[in-house]
């Protein structure tokens, strides 16, 4: 005999633990089986797009640290590149080094808090986010150093980098790139054979290839479904083709290759500031450039990977003092589109540790 | 390294197939006429050797005299860019068709180009405002929102 029930409809958020933010999900269940979700968006949406129009090209720098407020040099990077493609200026080869640095220690700090949160949302509370904060201290540590912030950068500028890394640097990044591997040893040997972990984690929330690249998804999610897809290899910036990496992909697009795709990129990225501090060359780190400058009519798209995914910047210019328009294609954002069919017809827990794998920051989303 | 279809190449072979309707190019972009966007946009996706199963980004620009939509399209497998531009000449409920049949990546980005700026794409599943809320007045990314 079957029991008839009546579907529920319930808020999760906007204040909620596993929502990452100001996040709100409109959840239909029956009994503890998700049969519908609506995302609501917006608690965080300050019109940053809007305020970027009324800001000169080097103050909008600081409007991209707080996008993505974990990960501000990939945000600093995606936006100082299209001010570049759109003035037509020539970065001397330092600074795209330090650049690359940056962005590849940002990468493992934000990784190291999506994977601690996703443990945090399977119920291992805090300690295991605990472990990955620790790491990422040092790397703000590192960023402290280049820069004199810690989460709101604002280290990159049109053309360069403010200012060159200090003697101190140097020494600092080469101890923190001898421990990470083994931190990351440490990490896996908790984490990827957990059995907890695997039954939760496995074959749970899967989204097809065809359906990631249909949805417009990006980064670790579209690699985890097995689509190798990198921007740094498929269209090289700064000086990513003449480094070695590997780009990790998944095999059926489900929680747990999410998670390890995840993990196999910090090793890369280790791999990857290893061979720039190799071959940093002497120099400038900015080229000269005007403070108010005025880029010639136009447009222009440029975009990186970030931790999240594909971060790009469409700038129009009027050849004024301030972008006629800036749009910012968030990667939070649009991974949102496939989050429904990832999670219907799972659990309500399930909901929760796809949501977490996800990696949305609201910043981001709702810019 | 991702090669970026020109607007020639692109034009001609969107006129190939409907005479007419890429009327505008220039070296990176192409201009489409507004009604036939949706069949442009299948014809783009369906064809082998353009492949653009991937829709990067569509971004709305209020030039005042006509907003402009830009859809940024992407194949993986070829590893090739193109710029699709397509204008509106109304301020008040321009119309473009919704592409998100074609690109299912298409839907919050609508959304979120109806909520900021005013446009309205017919034949959009669910077009609510995304980041604001529905009493909100106007369309803030418009120029001629002060707020």
């Amino acid at each position: 005999m079957t029991i008839r029930t009546e579907p529920v409809t319930i808020n999760l958020g906007p204040q909620h633990p596993s929502t990452h933010g100001v996040f709100r999900l409109r959840v239909t269940l029956d009994g503890e089986v998700v049969l519908d979700v609506e995302p609501v968006l917006g608690y965080l949406h300050r019109g940053s797009e809007k305020l970027a129009e009324t800001r000169s090209y080097v103050q909008v720098v600081t409007l991209t640290d707080r996008l993505d407020y974990t990960a501000s040099m990939s945000n600093n990077l995606a936006y100082v590149r299209a001010v570049e493609k759109l003035a037509g200026i020539e970065v001397p080869e330092r600074a795209q080094y330090i650049r690359v640095i940056s962005a590849e220690l940002q990468r493992i700090a934000s990784h190291l808090m999506a994977t601690g949160f996703l443990l945090n949302d399977l119920g291992a509370f805090a300690t295991p986010l605990m472990y990955c904060f620790r790491e990422r201290e040092r790397i703000l540590d590192l960023f402290e150093m280049l820069c004199g912030a810690r989460i709101t950068l604002s280290y990159m500028r049109p053309g360069g980098v403010f200012q060159d890394a200090p003697e101190d640097f140097w020494p600092a990044l080469g101890f923190f790139l001898k421990d990470m591997p083994g931190y990351i040893d440490d990490l896996e040997g908790l984490i990827t054979d957990n059995e907890i972990v695997l039954a939760r984690t496995r074959d749970v929330g899967t989204l097809s290839a065809e359906m990631a690249i249909n949805d417009s998804i990006t980064g670790p999610i579209l690699r985890a479904s097995s689509v190798q897809w990198d921007l740094r290899r498929a269209d090289p910036y700064e000086v990513y083709d003449r480094l070695e990496f590997d780009i990790p992909i998944g095999s059926v697009g489900d929680n747990f290759d999410r998670y390890l795709v995840r993990i196999q990129e910090m090793r890369q990225s280790v791999r990857i500031v290893e061979q720039c501090i190799r071959d940093i060359p002497d120099g400038p780190i900015r080229a000269d450039t005007e403070y108010f400058m005025r880029p010639p009519e136009g447009d222009a798209y440029a975009a990186v990977e970030g931790p999240k995914g594909e971060l790009g910047f469409y700038l129009v210019s009027d050849g004024g003092i301030a972008p006629y328009r800036c749009k910012i294609r968030a990667p939070s954002f649009i991974n949102l589109t496939s989050l429904r069919d990832m999670v219907v017809g799972w659990k309500m827990g399930d909901l929760i540790t796809t949501f977490g794998s996800i990696d949305v920051v609201m910043g981001e989303v709702d810019r | 390294m991702t090669r970026a279809l020109s607007g020639q190449e692109l034009s001609r072979r969107v006129n190939e197939a409907f005479p007419g309707k890429a009327s505008r190019f220039n070296d990176a972009d192409v201009w489409i006429d507004t009604e036939a966007l949706l069949d442009i946009s299948r014809f783009l996706y369906e064809t082998p050797d353009l492949d653009f199963q991937f829709l990067t980004s569509i971004t709305a620009v209020d030039y005042i005299e006509y907003i402009e939509l830009v859809y940024h399209l992407l194949s993986m497998r070829l590893n090739h860019s193109a710029i699709l531009k397509t204008r509106c000449h109304t301020r008040d409920e321009p119309k473009v068709p919704s592409v998100v049949e074609v690109w299912r990546g298409a839907d919050l980005q609508e959304r979120e180009v109806w909520d900021l700026m005013g446009v309205h794409f017919e034949g959009h599943p669910n077009l609510k405002r995304i980041l604001l809320w529905e009493e909100f007045p106007g369309h803030p990314l418009r120029k001629d929102f002060l707020g």
